[in-house]
């Protein structure tokens, strides 16, 4: 029913989403934590740049990384003298354009919930003898665990249906950085509506059972967060 | 000398704590005092939740914070216990890692109190499997009280752990908290405006209000001060003696307790004799006769008394507060009228009545 080509680009799909989720996860916590527990003047501004790919044209931010990753850019310069390889058309190169691109779905969600989390948990762990690093782990980030689970779908599902960055930064190169909604964009392209439909079906039905579950679980959840 | 001192000065939003404290490190300090007052912030200064931009904390040797060498300790490595006002248990934890939260960050050589002491004293094996949002609100009081007990805390600072608790809660919770202090030997500094859950359970008092800190000392002292009367309730102005029962008379359904070579009586206790007791003796409840007492009276406790100090005597108020000396210091209450008939005078030998019946059973404390 797939063709090669097709689960070639869902393969890399997937990893190219559940790379970017964990480096979301690892670089939105502390994004996320200071936003929600900072009294600084710089968070407004921090707040408006987190937020910025929600209403930048995927283009825009698409050609800034492009120039920056170039092998005369701010990335791409020093990238090449470590690595001895070109940044763009890469998959690393679309893992960090995804991380950008999907930055807001992932701190959003986070420091809302350690905003309802609030600082009395980790005081009281405190008084405990925790320390702040072990009242986070032990304390705030399961009492956040719905904010993970929100910031991890949006993340995961935001970047398997990117499309505008990851053509400006990543091409079009089948098995290295030609993603599904590339791939169907290329059916629609040359008239294979059939390829399009499974690709364009799967995805959608993927989103919504995704949801579905997520909803559920956040539902079910016994942790009561107020 | 077992000593918690603390020189702070905190300027909050609506509010600035200034406070010197010197407090025996032992024991129960209540610190009493009106809402906004300054007591949780004081509190939290101890506990470094709160930082004072100057000043210093010191229990004992170990010295928190010293603004002058940049010393500051963060809180979680100053062995304090803290009980919030809210119960703020851990609500994705079973009851038991509640309890264990603390436990287990203790390090062995520093525990000194065990697991099975605080579970039997607080009774809270019912409880060790039930998840906190399924506890009454007594029960997740009492777990708070053990998760900050067992982790050995060198001092565990209490901001007013009973308030929003009904009465029959409150009777069941303070006896708790009393062996905290006798059995465990838990220095305690308990925050509250509740005069009665005062006089249970402290021994040194520390008065506050608006950010300051206006008398310390022991119970005895500061109750028989006529100068802190603005700051206490009218209806709780009176002598804190220190007693102990030396004889039931169930017949007369009263019980006789001694202090100084004195005695008093009072309704049947159910403690035995040699237990220690803490009377009250409200101010508005003691009279005062000059000369030879009446030989037939139906008033028990006749003392002679030696006139102390005169209270100050507002053209607005009918009474005068007098300081008696019995062999301990005893406040009576009469009227301006009384007082300018009776002409009393500092040194001046009388004699003073306490009504048996006007020791009411609340008053009384379980030392």
């Amino acid at each position: 029913m797939l063709s090669y080509d097709d689960l070639q680009a869902l393969w890399l799909t997937l990893q190219l989403a559940t790379v970017t989720v964990c480096v979301l996860l690892i670089v939105g916590t502390p994004i996320a934590w200071w936003l929600a527990h900072s009294r600084s003047k710089l968070q407004t501004i921090v707040e408006a740049v987190v937020a910025l790919p929600l209403v930048l044209p995927p283009t825009v931010l698409g050609f800034y990384l492009l120039i920056a990753m170039s092998p005369q850019g701010i990335i791409g310069s020093p990238w090449l003298q470590f690595t001895d390889a070109t940044l763009s058309f890469s998959f690393t190169a679309l893992v960090i354009a995804s991380t950008l691109y999907s930055l807001p779905f992932v701190v959003q969600p986070l420091q809302t919930s350690f905003e309802a989390v609030g600082s009395m948990p980790l005081e009281t762990a405190s008084m405990l003898r925790a320390s702040p690093v072990d009242a986070f782990i032990s304390v705030a980030s399961p009492l956040a665990l719905r904010g993970y689970i929100t910031a991890t779908v949006l993340g995961f599902a935001h970047t398997l249906g990117e499309f505008g960055v990851v053509l400006m930064v990543g091409g079009s190169i089948p098995g290295k950085t030609k993603v599904l909604s590339i791939s169907i964009y290329d059916h629609v392209e040359t008239l294979e509506y059939a390829q399009a439909h499974t690709l364009s079906g799967g995805l959608l039905l993927f989103s919504f059972i995704t949801l579905l579950i997520v909803y559920t679980i956040n539902r079910r959840l016994p942790i009561r967060v107020a | 000398m077992n000593i918690l001192k603390a020189k702070l000065d905190v300027k909050l939003p609506h509010f600035r704590l200034q406070a010197d404290i010197n407090l025996p490190s032992h024991g129960v300090t209540a610190i009493f005092g009106p809402s906004g007052s300054g007591k949780t912030t004081l509190l939290r200064c101890l506990a470094g939740l709160e930082r004072s931009p100057t000043g210093c904390v010191q229990l004992e040797d170990e010295v928190w914070q010293d603004e002058q060498q940049k010393i500051f300790t963060p809180p979680h490595q100053r062995s304090i216990g803290y009980v919030f006002q809210d119960p703020r248990l851990f609500p994705h934890l079973s009851v038991e890692s509640n309890l264990r939260y603390g436990l287990n960050r203790t390090p062995k050589t520093k525990r000194y109190i065990s697991w099975n002491q605080v579970i039997d004293l607080l009774d809270l094996g019912p409880l060790l499997h039930r998840r906190t949002h399924h506890l009454s609100g007594g029960e997740q009081r009492r777990v708070a009280i053990g998760r900050a007990v067992l982790a050995s805390p060198r001092l565990l600072l209490m901001d007013e752990p009973l308030v929003g608790l009904d009465m029959q809660r409150k009777h069941e919770i303070i006896p708790l908290i009393q062996q905290l202090r006798d059995t465990l030997h838990i220095p305690i500094v308990y925050v509250t405006h509740a005069i009665n859950e005062v006089l249970q359970l402290a021994s040194t008092l520390l008065l506050m209000e608006e950010g300051k800190t206006v008398a310390a000392g022991t119970l005895s002292e500061i109750f028989s001060r006529l100068d802190l009367d603005q700051y206490l309730n009218q209806d709780t102005i009176g002598a804190v003696i220190e007693t102990q029962i030396e004889a039931h008379e169930p017949e007369f359904s009263l019980t006789r307790i001694g202090f100084n070579g004195k005695h008093l009586f009072i309704p049947q206790q159910r403690f035995p004799v040699g237990h220690a007791l803490r009377v009250h003796v409200l101010s508005r409840d003691v009279s005062i006769i000059i000369g030879p007492p009446p030989r037939q009276t139906s008033i028990l406790n006749v003392f002679e008394a030696t006139v102390v100090e005169i209270g100050s005597m507002s053209p607005d108020c009918h009474s005068v507060d007098i300081k008696l000396d019995v062999g301990c210091p005893l406040l009576a209450r009469i009227t301006r009228k009384s007082m300018a008939s009776l002409r009393l005078t500092p040194g001046q030998k009388v004699y003073a009545n306490i009504k048996a019946v006007a020791l009411s059973h609340d008053l009384l404390g379980m030392l």
